[in-house]
């Protein structure tokens, strides 16, 4: 096993035998946990916020910061490191709670079937065609 | 906790989700109206999350993650709006809540030779109150059906919008979306106010 023990408790009935090769490696990446130190949702959103880390961060949480320069979604994170989005939203967290990433979840009152925002994606689309 | 004040700097995420089987042309659809290439997120599945299903069946290559496509379109400096290609069949439902929470709305995909794999995610939109329309994707122009044939296959109401549509299309696809737009306006809106502003 490469890399520092996991921390937590890894609940090992939760993953797929036939999987350890594909999971292995995320695993890792999250040190061994599986669920993120708070909510984060694939549309929060994220942006580095420039402040110094004192801890050393690992290759994937500094390739996760270095993806947060701007204001971007979870999922776009993700996607770019090619790493599950459970995984991504604990390293993601990590960096939130380092105070390396500012967060912010969609706003659980917005609602979207608010007939202004709904005019305005409208007027959008149609200067697409 | 995750909430910060003062960060205007963030734009809202708003998003759709288009729905439907394998293969019915969900991340066709995604691609041709997102401005940037189709992304792709995956979500790993747990035994918790597929109940007593047992996963070697249809979908092999899906064993163990689940990949979703999803696209974005910049509505505003406020707005983002991003379109999840998301797998219809009832086993990834348990994506479909965080998917779905919050969704201005939905569009099934339907694929007229092979109609009955979009019952599942029509079930499930009707079932959380997500408003849909159908999109049928046209394949083969030989097998034309007509909405109302549509309509009566999968058992929609009839306020649920049917058109047509080739997903490769940018004009095409994009036409959905706004036809998706206006039902909602139409569901949400009792005011008179769009009856002299939007176009028929
Ligand atoms: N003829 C035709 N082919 C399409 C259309 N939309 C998608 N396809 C093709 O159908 C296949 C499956 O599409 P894909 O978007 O991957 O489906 P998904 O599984 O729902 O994401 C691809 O080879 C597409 O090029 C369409 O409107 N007409
Ligand atoms: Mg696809």
């Amino acid at each position: 096993m490469p890399g520092t023990p996991p921390r937590g408790t890894p609940d090992d009935e939760h993953w797929f035998d036939d999987a350890a090769g594909k999971l292995i490696r995320p695993y890792t990446v999250s040190g061994g946990r599986t669920e993120p130190t708070m909510r984060m949702e694939l549309l929060s959103m994220v942006m580095a916020t420039g402040r110094p880390v004192h801890n050393q961060l690992g290759p994937d949480h500094s390739m996760a910061l270095g993806l947060c320069a701007e204001a971007t979604t979870v999922a776009e994170i993700a996607a770019r490191l090619r790493l599950p989005a459970v995984v991504t939203k604990i390293l993601l967290c990590d960096l939130v709670d380092c105070g390396a990433v500012d967060t912010r979840a969609p706003d659980p009152l917005a609602d979207p079937t608010n007939p202004a925002v709904l005019e305005t994606i409208l007027n959008a689309l149609q200067r697409r065609l | 906790m995750p909430y910060k004040e003062g960060s205007e700097f963030f734009s809202t995420a708003l998003k759709l989700l288009i729905a439907g089987g394998f293969g019915v042309g969900k991340t066709t659809f995604v691609g041709t109206v997102s401005e940037i290439a189709p992304l792709r997120t995956e979500e790993i599945l747990t035994t918790a999350s597929i109940g007593t299903d047992d996963l070697s069946g249809v979908e092999r290559k899906s064993t163990t993650t689940v990949a979703m496509d999803f696209g974005r379109i910049t509505i505003s400096s406020e707005y983002v709006l991003y379109l999840f290609g998301t797998p219809g069949q009832e086993r990834f439902w348990f994506m479909w809540d965080e998917l779905s929470n919050g969704a201005i709305g939905a569009v099934v995909l339907a694929d007229t030779r092979r109609l009955e794999d979009c019952f599942a995610a029509v079930d499930f939109f009707e079932s959380r109150g997500i408003d849909f329309l159908v999109a049928v994707n046209e394949f083969d122009p030989d097998y034309r059906y007509e909405p109302g044939d549509v309509r009566g296959a999968l058992d929609l109401k009839p306020e649920i919008p049917v058109i047509f549509c080739d997903a490769r299309d940018r004009k095409s696809a994009t036409g959905v979306l706004i036809s998706l737009i206006k039902y909602l306006l139409e569901t949400h809106v009792d005011s008179p106010s769009l009856e002299n502003g939007a176009p028929a």
